[in-house]
């Protein structure tokens, strides 16, 4: 299949993943659509890698044709250790405010 | 190198002192004597180029002169900052091993951001940078307002995560040599190719989200506002030097070939971070905010060197990064110690606390500009190499306008410790200002009249 798909594909869900971010207002969800932004790259990386691999093009350095898929085992893993923080710092302010909703976030502008 | 491994395995020291160690004097004693261990590691591979333990990165890191005398600034300015405000990061809460333990993973951070030649390198080294702040501005758990400005960090920030990798995928999509060291890409032959064009940008925009330029901004204040005040200090000057160089580095190895196509987006950042900074800086009443919106005003400085990309503006970079976190971790230092944060809270503190007094002066001189302080010697160098590079002269002259403006907030507070008749009650909490603090702020006071006068003193590294 032609690379453009998978660019098209993961596009879309990075999309998806930013307006969810500017939109929704319960701190969950957001976080929910950041991760989907995070797998739409994964996506995108491992299908240029293979396109890579493909092209021949990189024959000629061929130590380089999995990097793009190691760097995807890499984003899984820094991806969980937001998690790990991240809910953590949810869950604290859930103890506090007994909300997850981000309007309540306005204290600091005033 | 060696700042790589020793500030990771100090971090886990660290953590491990929160659970053995009851005494809270012996767990700074602890990371104090674990920044000077970091400082000389640093300093013996600056002189040998021999790291303790040699291990092959495949080129991933790469080790200079340069990258290795900024580190040593980072762990200087670290140590000043652990001897000032060692006692306030453990007031905080009951977990001060587990402060600073996060306190050298930032710095092993700061070290692979300094140090990396591979995309990878740099979404890592941002990443660990990043992560521990998040806890570190949450970390006064029953504040509501400590619990905000970390919810708000961490959101924004792994949402600009997700549009640096974004670009990282499209810069490897776009170059044929299927590389992710960032000297190995190809730009394209006669035109720039759209995919690595779509990457710069998204970078572009992520990084200066990271070191809170304009119009990428808009979380600082908040933040800086909401976190512990120790905390604040360490953020706005140690983490955003470190990102600053990760920022340059990546730029001028990466995309350095076709600077003239990138430069008048990178106007446009700093123009806007230079006025937001400064104007919005003038309305502020607390001292703090009014810190938070300086240090918006200082990066804009800082990005004339990736306006000027020459070697004028390295050396100026490294002398800011020093002159620039002196001057705000003595001045943080001193505010942690204040009963009110709001500029009328600074009255008459020139007489109760003289000097306590003088040494805040001279570091808002500093951060004014003032001839004779490393500030001046620093906005001197970034201004010189934006003239050196010949494009934009009006940017110059709206950077001078602007420093004047930024002198009007400056000097406010100057003026109320010198002019203004004190309370009824002193301005200071007198029982945490002990000698050892004030001989301290007298020596980073020296320190930036000394940079001032003889810059060289510290340029020279750079081509040991």
């Amino acid at each position: 299949m032609d690379i453009k798909y998978y660019i098209g594909l993961s596009l879309a869900l990075f999309s998806i993943g930013i307006i969810g971010v500017l939109t929704r207002r319960n701190a969950i969800l957001i976080f929910m659509c950041v991760e989907l932004m995070l797998n739409a790259v994964n996506l995108l990386l491992v299908a240029f890698s293979k396109m890579h691999a493909m092209s021949g093009v990189a024959k000629a350095s061929a130590n380089y044709v999995a990097d793009a898929q190691i760097f995807v085992f890499f984003i899984m893993v820094v991806a969980a250790a937001e998690v790990a923080v991240g809910l953590a710092i949810i869950v604290m302010l859930y103890r506090n405010t007994h909300s997850v909703d981000i309007n309540f976030l306005n204290r600091l502008k005033n | 190198m060696n700042a790589i491994l020793f500030s990771a395995l100090w971090g886990i020291v660290m953590m491990f002192s929160g659970v053995f160690v009851k005494r809270k004097s012996t767990v700074s004693l602890l990371a104090i004597i674990g920044i000077v261990l970091l400082f000389v590691a640093n300093a013996i591979e600056l002189n040998t180029y021999q790291p303790f333990f040699y291990i092959d990165s495949w080129d991933m890191l790469r080790v200079n002169s340069f990258n290795l005398s900024f580190l040593a600034v980072v762990f200087g300015c670290t140590l000043l900052f652990f001897l000032l405000s060692a006692s306030d990061i453990l007031k905080v809460g009951e977990h001060g091993g587990e402060y600073f333990a996060l306190i050298f993973f930032v710095l092993c951070g700061i070290s692979l951001c300094a140090t990396f030649n591979t995309l990878l390198i740099l979404f890592i080294g941002i990443e660990i940078m990043s992560i521990p702040l998040y806890i570190l501005t949450g970390s006064d758990k029953r504040n509501l307002k400590s619990n905000e400005a970390a919810l708000k960090y961490f959101l924004m920030g792994s949402f600009f995560t997700g549009v640096m990798l974004m670009g990282i995928a499209f810069i490897y999509g776009g170059n044929p040599s299927a590389s992710f060291y960032i000297d190995n890409i190809q730009l394209g032959k006669d035109a720039l190719n759209p995919m690595i064009a779509t990457g710069l940008v998204l970078l572009l925009i992520s990084l200066s989200f990271k070191v809170s330029a304009a119009p990428f901004h808009f979380w600082t204040p908040d933040v800086y506002d909401g976190a512990p005040t120790v905390f604040t200090s360490f953020m706005a000057t140690i983490v955003k030097v470190g990102a600053f160089f990760a920022f340059v580095r990546l730029f001028e190895n990466s995309f350095g070939k076709i600077h003239t196509q990138w430069q008048t987006l990178l106007v446009v950042i700093t123009v806007s971070t230079l006025l937001i900074g400064n104007i919005t800086a003038v309305f502020q009443q607390s001292v703090k905010r009014m810190m938070a919106y300086s240090s918006i005003a200082q990066a804009g400085f800082m990005l004339f060197a990736l306006f000027a990309l020459n070697e004028r503006a390295k050396e100026g970079l490294v002398l800011y990064s020093a002159a620039y976190s002196v001057a705000t971790i003595g001045f943080f230092a001193i505010l942690i110690k204040m009963k009110d944060y709001t500029i009328e809270g600074f009255n008459g503190m020139g007489q109760t606390n003289p000097v306590l007094g003088i040494t805040a002066t001279i570091f808002l001189l500093s951060l004014t500009g003032i001839p004779l302080t490393a500030g001046f010697q620093s906005k001197f160098y970034m201004l010189m190499a934006a003239v050196e590079n010949g494009a934009h002269f009006w940017v110059v002259i709206a950077a001078v306008l602007l420093a004047a403006v930024s002198a009007y907030y400056y000097f406010r507070v100057i003026q109320a410790i010198w002019f203004k008749q004190p309370a009824n009650a002193n301005p200071v909490n007198e029982e945490e200002v002990s000698g050892s603090f004030k001989l301290l702020l007298i020596i980073s006071a020296i320190l930036i009249i000394v940079l001032g006068v003889y810059p060289e003193l510290l340029i020279q590294w750079l081509y040991h």
